[in-house]
């Protein structure tokens, strides 16, 4: 058989290399600035661009999709070549991947800070980018199945699947949960409404998960940990079984992000159920790569990205278990809301993708670079620091999340709410969090070891831009054959004809759906929610603008001590017009459903909001929210209203025809009764202040339903 | 919950181009042997770069600035340590 030379592309996995360290490094950064802005507000900086509410969306993006993902990249475009024996399909669409991936990144930090927001956790970036990511993730999908198309190896290692799978996944996840309308440049409205908007998001938020944190990262682990310990897979089978078993099962779990929300049952159960099923695909991975190391556990002592691997797979085992146990309802009444999950998270981001990253990387960096790591030391002190910091930073964590459910839960004698200001349960755990910030540091300094370290490898080292190969030619079984059908041919084709048929199938469901999910045919709608008036909408804008769905949830389970706490439980019809739901899912502050209610515990006067607003600490000396002095001053732009109550119309909102030509006069005399309302407590603001229609829009939330809407 | 006929639509059809690409696996022949490949991306790669450059390679070494004897010293190294 004819033997081929080729040469494999290592310049774009340097590419990818480079990106990680440099991402990486402004990624764990801002995770530290937000965990001392959770502990100290002053670190928020007084700038709008720099509160918690934009920033902690800025590290989740920025750890998911800049450092885990570069790192990703790099791990496929460097494994691929070489089990398919091929170089990659294309070097431009490589080069379009690399850059055109790095451009989303910076555009995503830029709009982050902006105030730029779909209000969708980790799906926040607006729809200009949204279409970016879908044409740069097709690039990518396209430059990986033409090199499998043109492999020179029969047999497609178990990786390649893996890869092929996360493809295909994410690509589906972002293009459905991303249908959105476009307002102006820079702002849009998802498609969805309330539950059906919060189920979606979910499903893509799992998967996101699975797809992007889980599916890539076992397909780099089939490669790197026999790479590294030279040692094949302890069994290639149950790498297969436990692939396509893992693949079916977690699409159908994303529903139990919303446990005990405004969410049919069976929907909860669903997820539920899938997600017990779960843990055995989970394990299938973790057990696979751990007794890979049968018999080489000596060179565990040795080498330092066998340790990272290591606690990698042990993290993605507790997580995979940890995970399932969550989605029980019972656990998840305790989880969901606190501290817990945040632990969760970074077990899973920090142990799993960060030690896989970092054992990845040392084995590679001196593989690529063709020189010894430039310090094994150092390697090893990043390890200690790296697996502490985990710990200091999860365990406070746990710690944080029962003892505020602990609190939350706790009735006096009287059957009163022991703890009846949610802020008590926030102050008992900053300790919590200041440990926190030690754990994140611990990390991070590892990191900066890990940083220098392969930087200082690189430099020593050289790079073979075209590393020369050969291979054996693979006789083309999958050639044209005279006479045949186009059809025919591609039937043959396993991979390209599954990719059409997806792409076909997606888009053809997407147009006979998607008309489908207007508000008017379904959900059980509650007659007296009416739309949000102009002003109430410009607020709402404001409050996904500046990312307040971070700490405040809207969603009141049916638990005794939240209705207790903040008033009747959460409704599904109460969020047909929620474009975008702003459900929550972490409590750092109390939940806002009730806040127009009179009379709930959260309903406000507009003089408490204005200085509450504008001066946090004078309301709540303990409080740790931010400072917003600037709602007082930023103007709402009135020229979008009237587009956006036409974009609303479009997605069904029962305004009366014609409504966008009065709804600006609207929003002037309703902000009108609001200043005149400050100005009887002493303050004077013009009516085309963000801080008016904040106000109209907290006290919209949960008005419609409350007694005293129903006299009127 | 309209929204579910969607989802589950999608996820139907997800799942059906991962059944689709299962039967397309096994009956290629993609698991007939489900030990060599585990061995098999443990020898396959530095065939090239760890023997005397050959003909399509010297060429391309040639366009490379001349403190590559060095590197190639490094290489001898560092490999067989990771091994």
């Amino acid at each position: 058989m004819e033997v081929q030379h080729f040469n494999y592309d290592n310049k774009i996995v340097k590419y990818f290399i480079i990106a990680t360290l440099i991402w990486g490094a402004v990624a764990l950064l801002v995770g530290l600035l937000i965990a001392l802005q959770l502990a100290f507000p002053a670190f928020n900086l007084g700038l709008e661009y720099t509160t918690y509410g934009r920033t902690r969306p800025l590290h989740t993006n920025a750890v998911i999709f800049a450092f885990i993902g570069n790192a990703m990249f790099a791990g496929m475009y460097y494994s691929l070549q070489r089990v398919l024996k091929a170089r990659m399909f294309n070097d431009v669409f490589s080069k379009v991947h690399f850059w055109g991936w790095q451009v989303i990144i910076v555009l995503a930090a830029l709009t982050l800070l902006g105030g730029f927001t779909t209000g969708k956790e980790y799906a926040e970036l607006e729809w200009p980018i949204d279409i970016l990511i879908a044409l740069i993730w097709v690039t990518f999908g396209a430059n990986m199945i033409g090199t499998i198309l043109k492999r020179r190896v029969k047999h497609i290692y178990a990786s390649v699947w893996w890869y092929l799978a996360s493809f295909l996944g994410i690509a589906v996840l972002h293009i459905v949960n991303s249908v959105e309308l476009p307002v102006t440049l820079l702002k849009s409205y998802p498609v969805y409404a309330g539950a059906q908007d919060a189920v979606v998001q979910w499903w893509y938020g799992h998967n996101a998960v699975a797809f992007f944190l889980t599916t890539p990262w076992l397909g780099l682990m089939y490669y790197y940990l026999p790479k590294a310990s030279n040692r094949p897979i302890y069994s290639y089978q149950l790498s297969i079984v436990h692939f396509w078993t893992l693949i079916f099962l977690y699409m159908w779990s994303g529903p139990h992000h919303l446990l005990y929300q405004a969410l049919p049952d069976w929907v909860q159960a669903l997820g539920v159920t899938f997600s017990i099923m779960l843990i055995a695909p989970s394990w299938g991975g973790m057990i696979n790569g751990l007794l890979t190391l049968r018999g080489a556990w000596d060179k565990v002592r040795d080498q330092a990205e066998l340790k990272f691997m290591v606690v990698a797979l042990t993290a993605y085992g507790m997580a995979t278990f940890e995970g399932p146990m969550m989605s029980l309802k019972s656990v998840n009444a305790i989880s969901h809301f606190t501290d817990w999950t945040i632990a969760h998270t970074h077990i899973a981001g920090m142990g799993w993708n960060g030690g896989m990253i970092f054992g990845m990387l040392y084995w590679l960096v001196p593989k690529l670079f063709r020189t010894p790591l430039y310090s094994k030391k150092m390697a090893n002190t990043h390890f200690w620091l790296a697996t502490l910091g985990i710990l200091m930073f999860a365990i406070p964590l746990y710690w944080a999340g029962i003892t505020q459910w602990l609190m939350l839960r706790e009735y006096n004698a009287n059957g009163l709410l022991t703890y009846p200001n949610f802020l008590e349960t926030t102050t008992q755990i900053l300790p919590m969090y200041h440990f926190r910030i030690v754990g994140g540091l611990l990390f991070f300094s590892g990191f900066l070891l890990f940083f220098y370290n392969m930087f200082k490898t690189i430099a020593m080292g050289s790079l073979v831009d075209n590393e020369p190969a050969e291979a054996p030619a693979l006789t083309d079984s999958t050639a044209r054959k005279a006479g045949e059908t186009l059809h025919r041919l591609i039937e043959r084709k396993g991979v390209i004809f599954t990719v059409l048929v997806l792409i076909a199938l997606a888009i053809g469901g997407a147009v006979e759906i998607i008309p489908m999910l207007k508000i008017e045919s379904n959900i059980p709608k509650i007659a007296a929610v009416t739309p949000y008036t102009p002003l109430e909408l410009a607020g709402r804008d404001i409050y996904v603008a500046n990312g307040c769905y971070n700490c405040h949830s809207q969603q009141i389970r049916p638990l005794r001590w939240e209705t207790d706490r903040y008033g009747e439980y959460s409704k599904i019809g109460e969020f047909v017009y929620d474009h975008p739901f702003q459900w929550g899912s972490r409590r750092t502050g109390p939940d806002l459903s009730r806040a127009g209610w009179v009379g709930s515990s959260t309903y406000k006067t507009a003089i408490w909001h204005y200085n509450h607003f504008t001066k946090p600490k004078e309301m709540n000396p303990q409080t740790i929210m931010p400072a917003y002095p600037w709602f007082a001053k930023n103007s709402v732009d009135l020229t979008d209203i009237p587009k956006k109550i036409r974009a609303m119309q479009t997605l069904g909102v029962p305004y009366a025809t014609g409504y966008d030509q009065k709804a600006v006069a609207d929003y002037k005399q309703e902000a009108q009764n609001i200043v005149a309302e400050l100005k009887a407590s002493g303050v004077e603001v013009t009516a085309d202040k963000e801080i008016v229609a904040m106000i109209a829009y907290l006290h919209k939330l949960g008005r419609d339903i409350s007694p005293a809407n129903q006299k009127q | 919950m309209n929204i579910m006929f969607l989802l589950i639509g999608v996820s139907l059809l997800a799942a059906m181009a991962f059944l689709f690409l299962f039967i397309w696996a096994v009956k290629s022949g993609q698991y007939d042997d489900t030990f060599t490949p585990s061995v098999r991306i443990l020898f396959d790669d530095d065939l090239i770069s760890e023997t005397e450059p050959k003909e399509g390679t010297e060429k391309h070494m040639e366009g490379k600035n001349p403190d590559k004897e060095e590197s190639k010293e490094n290489s001898k190294h560092s490999l067989p340590e990771s091994q």
